[in-house]
């Protein structure tokens, strides 16, 4: 225990809980949008799809935060819009082009990593590394948050419109091409945050679990969002102090934390619950 | 049992409807890739009577539907409300969704559906006075929704869900009800609650324009009909409208 307080005591550990509480605020909130647009696989394969554009960042600039995020943020866009493209152009559906066009460019950016000799990097892409955060990285999820939260509730209204209902909301005169963009950029935008924390392999859980829980537990958009973000946040904090008594990796340990909430609202939600259904 | 709520319906609001509310489209052209769906349409359609939009799979209709709605830009063509462009006039329309188009799992109540229809009025950030509350209650009421208003959406019947939107639309304070295909999934009694629903909203001075594939229940539900096949093949009265003739004009196969 006294271990444990000492490292709590060093600024590299009260880093990573801050940047857990963060991370984990910011993508609980963000994944309201996620699970209300229904489009969680999608989200998925983003987020491997932006190793590339990490790997090439990493190429051209070198080792810099910023460059980093703007890579992943290109990447996410050219594999995003590229599968639009090529299912518009020819004869297969989204997803398909989706898989094709990410697992392919997941590999291509794991190659260039490998070549770039960034071998013990690649295992903190893949299943993330809290630890190696910086201070700027701190900043920048802070940031991240912020633009998130501060942007998502000042177009609430009609964001959940457009969500609910997309062809009545452009009908009336909400802009949903510009939202559809909007939310898309704001995911890549939290997903590079998430990316340091959990890895690409695990960030989808960290996007979709929040709000997939608050999903069961109420019959309100607006709880989806802050609600989420709790837990999001809190289930982040908790997994830190499990990991390190348990030894257990800090990414994938929130992963399971979350899991673990998300099972509990699935059995015992007083509304929407396993046991709920079976006793009525 | 569905109740009929048509008795008590009233759309108060000091809005006038002269005999000059009219919808008329000019040799509309439309469609989604390099063939039209749609070629050269013209009709004209007045406030205060319910269209259907009839014809086979393909024919047009929900490629008219979302023209009318602002969904699709025409090739070619004018689409006119009293005169002006209906894209200038957006807020005149509501467009009710298929029902199989609809999440009915979103965490959603009643209520906050039929606010929805305040949106155009109130904005991104206003809040909802006293007056947008009231207009809300009013839509609730007029489709006999009040018990109902707390309840998450997926929790009702086909009728009452179809109602929520039609509540949307008289939030909306729309003139013009584009409705998909709304009869679809309806049982017998439902449907004829939702007929009377739709003849009580058009004899308040709305138009009500919906797509329908139900030949047999047209006449009772509808008073125009316009027969669609890429061309207009017929527009009028439903009587005379829905002749053998314009009929296998329509549906015969190719």
């Amino acid at each position: 225990m006294n271990e444990f307080l000492q490292f709590l005591s060093e600024p590299l550990a009260q880093r990573s809980l801050w940047a857990c509480g963060v991370i984990g605020f910011s993508n609980g909130f963000v994944s309201a949008l996620v699970v209300l647009r229904r489009s969680s696989l999608q989200i998925g394969t983003l987020s491997c799809a932006l190793l590339p554009g990490i790997a090439l960042a990493i190429l051209v600039f070198g080792l810099f935060q910023l460059s980093i995020l703007l890579g992943a943020v290109l990447a996410g866009l050219m594999v995003g819009l590229g599968s639009l493209f090529v299912s518009r152009t020819s004869r297969m559906d989204h997803d398909t082009a989706l898989s094709v066009l990410h697992t392919t460019a997941f590999a291509l950016g794991y190659i260039i990593l490998i070549g770039l000799g960034l071998q013990q990097k690649v295992d903190d892409w893949l299943f993330g590394n809290i630890m190696s955060m910086g201070d700027a990285d701190l900043w920048i999820a802070y940031a991240i948050g912020a633009v998130a939260v501060l942007s998502i509730t000042a177009l609430q209204r009609p964001l959940l419109i457009f969500l609910f209902d997309p062809r009545s909301a452009a009908t009336m005169g909400i802009p949903t091409r510009a939202l559809n963009y909007g939310i898309f950029s704001l995911i890549i935008l939290v997903l590079v945050s998430s990316l340091q924390a959990v890895g690409a392999f695990l960030t989808l859980g960290l996007l979709v679990a929040p709000a997939a829980t608050m999903y069961l537990l109420t019959d309100r958009a607006t709880l989806l969002f802050w609600g989420g973000g709790l837990i999001g946040g809190l289930g982040a904090i908790g997994a830190f102090f499990l990991s390190y008594p348990l030894g257990w990796h800090l990414g994938a340990t929130i992963i399971v934390v979350l899991g673990g909430v998300f099972l509990l609202a699935y059995v015992f939600s007083p509304r929407y619950g396993l046991l709920r259904r079976r006793g009525k | 049992m569905v109740k009929e709520h048509h008795d008590h319906i009233c759309w108060g609001g000091g809005h006038h409807h002269p005999t000059h509310h009219h919808l008329i489209l000019q040799g509309v052209t439309a469609g989604y890739g390099a063939e039209p769906a749609l070629e050269n349409i013209s009709f004209e359609a007045e406030c205060s009577s319910t269209l259907a939009l009839i014809g086979p799979n393909g024919a047009g209709k929900s490629t008219l539907l979302n023209a009318l709605a602002g969904l699709l830009t025409p090739w070619s063509g004018e689409i006119l409300w009293n005169g002006a462009p209906l894209a200038e006039h957006r807020h005149e329309i509501a467009y009710l969704p298929q029902r199989s188009e609809v999440n009915w799992q979103f965490p959603i109540t009643v209520r906050q559906l039929v606010e929805m229809g305040r949106y155009p009025a109130v904005g991104i950030w206003k809040a909802m006075c006293r007056h947008d509350r009231e207009i809300v209650d009013k839509a609730i009421c007029t489709l006999g929704l009040e018990d109902l208003q707390n309840r998450q959406i997926g929790a009702l019947s086909g009728g009452q869900q179809q109602r929520c939107f039609l509540a949307r639309a008289l939030a909306q304070e729309a003139h013009i009800l584009l409705l998909d295909e709304p009869f679809t999934g309806l049982d017998v009694p439902g449907t004829k609650a939702l007929a009377s629903l739709l003849r009580s909203l058009s004899a308040e001075g709305r138009l009500v324009i919906a797509s329908h594939h139900d030949m047999a229940t047209t006449a009772q539900i509808f008073d125009r009909a316009l027969l669609l096949r890429r061309r207009l093949i017929a527009a009028g009265p439903v009587a005379e409208v829905l002749t053998t003739d314009n009929l296998n004009q329509t549906f015969k196969r190719v």
